[in-house]
């Protein structure tokens, strides 16, 4: 909403610069977005006295002027004006003003200069140098009382504030609305414009009807009818207003209805009288096939859901968006009917985005919820303005069909809730004062409350709360007090998987991995590509931002791949990406279920180095070394069972991760044609857990125990087994010893030396105790166990025993 | 009688003067060979006063326990000091472990938790695919109603099963409405999480934002400790020094609503929304509006990271480019 300053200083005194104005009002709620000034900056550029006029002495058709502008000394200008003449008011630029320049009409700053010779301290402007018009035969004479000295911005052009309006605050929509705003915050009062006007004999229900068919639509229509009128220019200063307020200029008729709805935020339409089939008026939904021809030249085609405001046979008007042609006020115009109306927001919402690109002035004030109390204020003042700026005269009272009246509630607020609230007790004196200044009428109830109730330009004043917040912001958030929080502190509520989400976060990142947040929305052949839920349905969106991405992710793998794709080309060696992040799925009938999960993914090549360490690509191994160090930082366990049986994963390299028995997730090789379809270059390893299915299988309560201080004895040990036997179950059954503290695998063979269809696996044993030192025949009697288990559990043979 | 302190000091200073192995070799031979000065002492014993004999006995036998100890020592030092190994050049690059890392945006949120942690905040987190109901019903926001334009909003495409309209939350406050549904106060939360809105990208704006959201609700809480809250949190991401302002705002589910701004580089910059719970969400929840208020507040975490990190472009935070991403090394640990 653009509030032009004189405009506003038609109801209200302020005694503040511009921009502690906006400032003020942005505090308060209504946020002044930018100050624009008509014209221009003007900066450096006051009001003058021409004092003197001395010819130049080096040049017949230049003249000197001495210009008094308030400061102690006048200045000396050269000047070519042909109409510059002692003793008049002019606007005159002192050295640093931004002025436009006359042959380049670009902004240019002055300087001091010399002409033939003359010092020139400053200019004395012209109007197309104060980018105000073109006119340049001569200086621009000013017609003011103003004092020397007062910037030119004061009297000249006008200083016109941008304001956003909250939801909640239609009437910021409006001068009066802002000037109410004015006075409260500088205790000031309004004056409130005139709304009478003579009336006629011949009741207005003689003249027309008003017919409502959708009350919900249309909660309150009123109508004036004005004979007589004659339609011709609005007077200047309407006109000048309202194109300061930034809207073109039509006749005095329809000028005076967006005047007033930038006045009071309530719009306005005017039909010509006579083009009204029966006179009257009929608000109801668009018939089928039914055609309207706007104002602006469109034709619409109406839909049944539309509302309409009809005479007795056709369409007229888009009801609180935009008149219809036909109707319109037109030069021969004698008669009108004015129409002050409220329509709901939601039915204003629907008409407007299927007809219009951006709304009308009138739909936004509408689409803001207006109380219809207002309709009736601004009809008024409406027919007062035209009948002084047209003539004519109004027929007797007005035409009110009002089915959504309500009953305005009165609000009671106490002393003791403003206080609890605002943490400070104001007087009662400082808050009939800001109430008084907003319009909202109050009364105080001795001892201790207000009844307060919501004036007609406002529907946000229905509990005390809402009053509270007129005293708050109005003597400033920032002069209320300020306290740290008292009182007891909660106790926690431990959400087991966000904590294990964060867990894995901080072990990953520890094992040198880069965590991403990719975007939750993916299209269907992302996640049948990386056939994590192949059949599985999704959450689809009706309203996707992009239509390929069109549903919820039912797996991290699509985002994870992406990700890894666009930065393997940066990344010269080892590339390790994570996301800990949210899948969806629907569960019809009910709100999506949503599941946490960890996505790893690891590839690229270890890099060669000067130093003599030669490159290779990362395999399986790597991103089981992965598991196991995250397995070992949550303290987790995981079973490898072979084959993880996931389309999109290798089948002879991946493996399902099992804690507790329960399946947590996969680990493995991600097929090559998954990741050639997300554009992953050689092999890449995924690491993927359900953090729902891992938090439960969690120990609670973990007990650590102190490391030995017995020595430890070390032997190594080679079987020779089937190929068939995986190390991991050797591995498993050497350590089930009592006396064994740890085993590594440390040299694999198969060859010449040992039986074909067999391989030689070599496991460096660590027995320990935690009580005593072993002695040789304690490790002896411990290895001959361990080789009897191997030898009927797996087969194995003891090699060079 | 043997002088055993003679014989050791003696011992300790030639062996301080072998300086290779052989040097060793040879003094061990001098003392604790088969006919090594030490060994002979040992032998002697016998040839003793047998009231001197359990004395030098035992002495030499510790003394020769001490040598053996002394020797090996040594033989340690003159080791450790042969394999210092050959002078590098040490400005070659070194061999360099990954370094991991989190995203900035966890950075931060994580961040910001651990400031509200530190007043006593819990923490918990709600569905990003949201009940309409929660997102506006109950949050004072009805359908039709104006404020509904301040969330451009994605909704849930209608599976056609007559359940419950869906979206994807464009706040974090419908999480006021579920905490509220399973706690009493006193209420002291924060609720980090990803919101949506249908709005166009560009350098300021993402589609997919992280939240965090607040809600504080006891006997006896006014403006005042929304003030003192706030500005302690800005405090404490922002610095000591940083100025703060509280202007008027609206949202449907506070009253007084409001918005803290700090002065960020001369400009003064909207961080967050806040306000005292509305009465009609407290009498909601089943609770005495006389008796419980509190305050609400909300607050983008990108708009945080982008400030105290100097990201000019929202846009990178999503794309994660690893280049990127290495950027915030610099920041590891110090939050």
């Amino acid at each position: 909403m653009d509030v032009p300053l004189k405009w506003l200083a038609e109801y209200v005194d302020w005694d503040l610069s511009v921009e502690e104005l906006a400032h003020r009002l942005s505090m308060a709620g209504a946020e002044v977005e930018s100050i624009k000034r008509s014209g221009g900056e003007w900066d450096q550029v006051v009001v003058g006295r021409v004092a003197a006029v001395d010819q130049h002495p080096n040049a017949d058709r230049l003249r000197l002027a001495t210009v008094e502008f308030g400061a102690d000394e006048p200045l000396q200008v050269v000047c070519g004006a042909p109409n510059l003449a002692q003793g008049q008011t002019i606007a005159f630029a002192q050295v640093g003003a931004q002025l436009v320049d006359p042959n380049t009409r670009e902004l240019r700053k002055l300087r001091k200069g010399k002409i033939r010779g003359v010092t020139s301290l400053g200019m004395v402007c012209s109007e197309r140098e104060l980018g105000l018009s073109d006119e340049h035969e001569g200086i621009l004479v000013l017609d003011t009382e103003a004092e020397l000295g007062t910037p030119l911005a004061d009297v000249l052009g006008d200083v016109v504030l941008d304001i956003k309006p909250t939801p909640n605050r239609p009437d910021h929509f409006s001068v009066l609305g802002i000037a109410r705003e004015v006075a409260a915050l500088t205790n000031g009062a309004v004056r409130e414009p005139s709304s009478s006007y003579a009336e006629s004999e011949i009741p207005t229900e003689q003249r027309t009807s008003v017919e409502i068919e959708d009350a919900e639509g249309c909660p309150r229509y009123t109508a004036i009818v004005i004979d007589g009128v004659e339609v011709g220019p609005s007077p200047q200063w309407m006109q000048d207003a309202l194109s300061s307020a930034g809207m073109r200029p039509i006749n005095n008729i329809v000028d005076v209805t967006n005047y007033v709805m930038l006045e009071w935020g309530q719009p306005l339409h005017a039909f010509d009288y006579e083009v009204l089939r029966e006179g009257r008026i009929v608000v109801r939904r668009a018939r089928p096939g039914e055609h309207l021809d706007l104002l602006d030249g469109s034709e619409l085609k109406l839909e049944p859901d539309d509302l309409v405001i009809a005479d007795a046979e056709r369409a007229v008007a888009l009801a609180g968006i935009m008149g219809g042609a036909e109707s319109e006020i037109s030069d021969s115009t004698t008669t009108i009917l004015l129409e002050t109306a409220n329509f709901q927001e939601s039915s204003i919402r629907r008409s407007r985005a299927r007809h219009t690109e951006s709304g009308t002035e009138a739909s936004r004030r509408f689409e803001k919820s207006l109380n219809p109390e207002l309709a009736e204020l601004a009809a008024r003042r409406a027919a007062a303005l035209i009948i002084e700026t047209a003539g004519g005269a109004a027929d007797l009272g007005i035409v009110d069909t009002y089915p959504g009246k309500r009953h305005q509630p009165q609000v009671v607020l106490t002393q003791r809730r403003l206080e609890q609230i605002l943490g400070v007790q104001p007087s009662v004196e400082e808050v009939r004062g800001v109430l008084s200044a907003l319009g909202i009428p109050n009364r105080w109830l001795p001892p201790d409350r207000y009844a307060v109730s919501c004036p007609p330009w406002r529907s946000d004043i229905a509990v005390a709360d809402d009053v509270v917040e007129e005293i708050g912001r109005i003597v400033g958030y920032d002069n209320l007090p300020s306290e740290p929080l008292p009182g007891a502190v909660p106790d926690p509520d431990i959400d087991p998987e966000r904590v294990l989400g964060e867990r894995i976060r901080d072990v990953l990142t520890s094992l040198g991995l880069r965590e991403v947040i990719t975007y939750v929305a993916v299209g269907e052949d992302e996640l049948t590509a990386s056939a994590a839920g192949s059949g599985t349905a999704s959450v689809q969106l009706q309203n996707p931002m992009n239509v390929a991405r069109d549903r919820m992710r039912s797996s991290l793998r699509p985002g994870g791949l992406q990700a890894f794709a666009l930065n393997q080309r940066e990344a010269h060696g080892v590339l390790g990406l994570y996301e800990v992040g949210k899948i969806f799925s629907p569960r019809p009938g009910n709100q999506a279920s949503e599941a946490r999960m960890a996505l790893a993914l690891l590839g690229g090549q270890a890099a060669a180095s000067i130093h003599g360490d030669s490159a290779r690509p990362l395999d399986f191994y790597d991103a089981k070394g992965v598991l196991e160090q995250l397995g070992a930082g949550l303290g987790v366990s995981f079973e490898l069972s072979v084959d993880a049986e996931d389309a999109a994963l290798a089948s002879g390299q991946s493996a399902k991760l099992n804690v507790s028995g329960k399946q947590v997730g996969v680990l493995g090789k991600v097929s090559p044609s998954v990741a050639s379809r997300f554009a992953v270059d050689g092999d890449v390893f995924a690491l993927e857990l359900s953090i729902g299915t891992l938090a439960p299988l969690m120990r609670d309560e973990v007990t650590v125990s102190s490391p030995s201080v017995y020595p430890s004895a070390v032997e190594d040990l080679a079987l020779i087994v089937d190929t068939s036997i995986s190390a991991g179950d050797l591995a498993s059954a050497i350590s089930g010893n009592g006396l064994v503290e740890s085993v590594e695998l440390f040299d694999i063979y198969s060859g010449d030396q040992i039986p074909p269809g067999s391989k030689s696996l070599a496991f460096r044993v660590f027995y320990r105790s935690p009580d005593r030192t072993l002695t040789d025949r304690d490790v002896e009697k411990a290895r001959r166990g361990i080789v009897r288990r191997l030898e009927s559990q797996f087969g194995a043979v003891l090699r060079d025993a | 009688m043997v002088d055993l302190a003679a014989l050791e000091a003696e011992a300790r200073s030639s062996l301080a003067q072998a300086t290779d192995d052989a040097g060793l070799e040879s003094w061990r031979i001098e003392w604790l060979g088969r006919k090594g000065r030490l060994t002979g002492v040992l032998r002697g014993v016998r040839d003793l006063p047998a009231e001197e004999r359990p004395l030098i006995g035992a002495g030499a036998n510790r003394l020769k326990g001490l040598l053996e100890e002394a020797i090996a020592a040594r033989q340690r030092e003159l080791s450790a000091s042969a394999s210092e190994g050959p002078a590098l050049d040490v400005t070659l690059p070194g061999r360099r472990p990954p370094l991991g890392s989190l995203h900035p945006i966890t950075l931060t949120r994580r961040m910001m938790e651990r400031t509200f942690r530190d007043m006593g905040f819990d923490v918990v987190e709600g569905p990003d695919v949201e009940l309409e109901e929660y997102n506006f019903d109950r949050l004072r926001i009805p359908a039709g109603h104006p404020a509904r334009d301040m969330w451009d909003t994605i909704w849930v495409a209608d599976d056609g099963s007559g359940g419950p309209r869906q979206l994807l939350r464009t706040h974090t406050s419908p999480m006021q409405i579920r905490y509220l549904e399973r706690r009493q106060p006193p209420i002291r939360v924060i609720v980090p999480g990803t919101c949506y809105r249908y709005e166009a990208t560009d350098a300021t704006h993402e589609w997919m934002l992280t939240q965090i959201e607040g809600l504080v609700i006891d006997e006896n809480l006014s403006f005042a400790h929304l003030k003192g809250t706030l500005e302690a949190f800005v405090r404490r991401v922002f610095g000591a020094e940083i100025e703060t302002r509280f202007r008027c705002d609206y949202f449907p589910f506070v009253e007084p609503g409001a918005e803290l701004g700090v002065r960020w580089q001369g400009d003064w910059l909207e961080v967050l929304g806040c306000g005292m719970v509305h009465p009609e969400i407290i009498a909601d929840a089943g609770l005495d509006p006389e008796r419980y208020t509190g305050f609400a507040f909300g607050m983008g975490v990108e708009r945080v990271a982008m400030l105290r990190y100097g990201v000019r472009d929202i846009r990178h935070f999503y794309r994660n480019d690893v280049r990127f991403l290495r950027e915030f090394d610099q920041f590891r640990g110090a939050g």
